[in-house]
């Protein structure tokens, strides 16, 4: 194992984990909050990087195309959470069933629309090309998406920890019922933080279509991650769902690189070791 | 009114097994083939309505048990030529251990938690079914499993091989049966109503539930088996989270906790998919319409409703007529 080997997998796997954050972020906070178990999460990342590719065939820029794509799907998901999951809280098996309803409809809305062709999202210049730095590559794109993520960690990290909003979120993610009880309009905080979920998730769809592209199928193969990140760094904590993506990502990494055979099998099995041990993930609380 | 609810079970098992037995000899190969798979899939949801239902814990990882079943006959009967008693045995052998391993670490969690692990732990198989190449063959899966060897007869049409399934899933219900009509399958009952108070009158409630988890993931490695056997084929999309959602939705649009309502379920969703698909290749966005449609318009499942409207109509005489 040569040092430029380790130095490119953890590269590697601290992009992964960063746009594993993107998508994750979001949906920690939507089950730390609502206690929605999100079938749609992957959806909102596949339907995302589709809008994106849809407005820079249209001419606009890569940029615009992840704050149109944003936009909507966060649209998308506000909808679907005021008819359906609003009045499903507490009924696990309600929001299961019904948020993968959605999941396949959306799934095959997007094979009418899009069709069933793998699209790449084009880069502009400045993110194209890579840095050398002692015999190591390290693409700008995936040195992009480290700093988007953790721009955005950073932010939610001050909105939560320094703002009354945040307050309130923390307070609506302890205790609802007290939050309620001392004024604090839970229904409007809780639809927010599932539409700031759903545009993570999309903002993540549109980063990722930069390099392993948008093809049908995707909603439902980063799910799975997605879901493991939140469980391991613990639901409805935002220090868990950073860990929890370094860890999946470089995991994932390291698992393919060395054990080909077993790479699954190598970021699956640590993740149950530790909900063995601790159920409630990393940083969750019971 | 209860003397009707209380037959009207008895009478639909009747019509129900004699429709299986007696109409497919008269039906087109197409109709078997399809009967057949709604069998295996009939096993399958009985098998997750044991911890659904009648334990109250939602498990988004049965997938894997189907999976282990699967591919103990991909794997032992295309390439060691195993008989039919030995790819069981070892299918139902390593379902139960999977599920014996599985449970220690999800029974430690409830509800949301319980719904994770479980999703964790079904990735751990779709992983090593999908990467572990050298025993799997990964993503091109298993393909040519012969039909069960070692048998006294042949099972080579599909009509002998209907009734051979048939029998299993008839096996399947009556252990099941037993299972949940049994003082054990009432202490799981006890435990889904109120765990509390199960545990204040000294039973183990964990070991219940373990129990209960094992025997579910028996039931779907056996399933499992048959499948194998049926598709001719084993591939990762058996262990796919994808698949242990679909499950999920057999047992709740039939009815939890009733066993006869996931295996209508599993006959529904079968039926429906098979069918549509046939007409319109829109078969995903109906297939999502009728999970978004069990949970708004029959949240207790078929079965559920059947039951209301029984009691309804039971009732309506000893109610006063309603005021306009």
């Amino acid at each position: 194992m040569t040092f430029e080997f380790l130095v490119g997998q953890i590269f590697n796997g601290v992009s992964y984990g960063a746009l594993l954050f993107l998508l994750a972020g979001g949906l920690s906070l939507i089950f730390g909050m609502m206690r929605i178990v999100n079938m749609t999460h992957g959806s909102y990342y596949l339907l995302g990087g589709y809008v994106a590719l849809t407005v820079m065939w249209r001419g606009g820029p890569f940029l615009l195309a992840i704050v149109i794509a944003a936009l909507a799907i966060a649209l998308i998901g506000i909808g679907e959470w005021n008819a359906f999951l609003k009045r499903l809280s507490g009924q696990e098996l309600g929001q299961v069933l019904t948020t993968m309803g959605f999941a396949l409809i959306f799934q095959d809305l997007a094979l009418v629309l899009w069709g069933g062709d793998p699209q790449t999202i084009k880069l502009p210049a400045f993110l194209s090309g890579s840095w050398v730095i002692r015999e190591s590559f390290f693409p700008v794109y995936r040195v992009f998406i480290v700093g988007v993520a953790a721009a955005v960690a950073l932010v939610l990290w001050l909105v939560l920890e320094k703002t009354r909003l945040g307050a309130m979120m923390r307070a609506t993610v302890d205790d609802p019922e007290m939050a309620r009880g001392v004024g604090i309009n839970v229904f409007r905080i809780s639809m927010g933080v599932f539409a700031l979920g759903a545009m993570l998730a999309s903002v993540a769809g549109v980063v990722a279509g930069g390099f392993v592209g948008v093809y049908p199928g995707a909603d439902f193969e980063i799910l799975p991650f997605a879901f493991v990140v939140v469980i391991v760094g613990g639901m409805g904590s935002l220090k868990g769902a950073l860990v929890g993506s370094l860890l999946v990502g470089l995991l994932d990494n390291f698992g393919k690189a060395l054990f080909p055979e077993l790479s699954y099998f190598t970021l699956f099995a640590p993740m149950a070791a530790i909900l063995a041990v601790r159920p409630t993930g990393l940083f969750g609380r019971a | 009114m209860d003397r009707l609810v209380r037959r009207a079970p008895r009478a639909a098992a009747v019509v129900v097994a004699v429709l299986l037995l007696g109409l497919p000899p008269f039906q087109s190969s197409f109709t078997l083939s399809l009967l057949t798979q709604a069998l295996v899939w009939a096993m399958l949801a009985m098998s997750l309505d044991i911890l659904l239902g009648y334990t109250g814990l939602a498990s988004l990882g049965h997938a894997a048990y189907l999976a282990l079943g699967a591919y103990s006959v991909g794997i032992l009967a295309t390439r060691h030529g195993a008989n039919f008693w030995v790819t069981l045995a070892v299918g139902v052998a390593l379902a139960v251990l999977g599920a014996a391993i599985f449970g220690l670490v999800a029974l430690r969690a409830t509800g949301v938690y319980f719904l994770m692990i479980t999703l964790a732990l079904g990735m751990v198989v779709w992983g090593l079914a999908h990467r572990w190449v050298s025993m799997t063959s990964g993503d091109n899966g298993i393909a040519g499993v012969p039909r069960p060897r070692g048998l006294p007869w042949a099972l080579t049409g599909a009509l002998p091989f209907y009734y051979f399934v048939l029998a299993a899933f008839v096996l399947a219900f009556l252990v099941l049966w037993t299972v949940v009509h049994s003082p054990f399958g009432k202490t799981l009952v006890g435990i889904r109503e109120s765990e509390s108070r199960m545990r204040t009158l000294g039973y183990n409630v964990w070991l219940h539930k373990y129990i209960g988890f094992v025997i579910a993931g028996a039931g779907g490695g056996f399933a499992g088996v048959f499948w194998a056997y049926y598709n001719g084929f084993v591939s990762p999309a058996d262990a796919e989270l994808a698949t242990s959602v679909e499950i999920l939705l057999m047992v709740a649009l039939g009815g939890r906790g009733t066993l006869f309502g996931p295996a209508l379920g599993a006959f529904v969703i079968v039926l429906l998919k098979n069918l549509v698909s046939v007409y319109t290749h829109r078969w995903l966005l109906i297939l999502g319409a009728v999970y978004i449609g069990t949970i708004v318009y029959a949240p207790e499942g078929i079965v559920g409703l059947l039951r209301d409207r029984l009691k309804a109509r039971g009732r309506a005489p000893l109610r006063p007529a309603p005021s306009p």
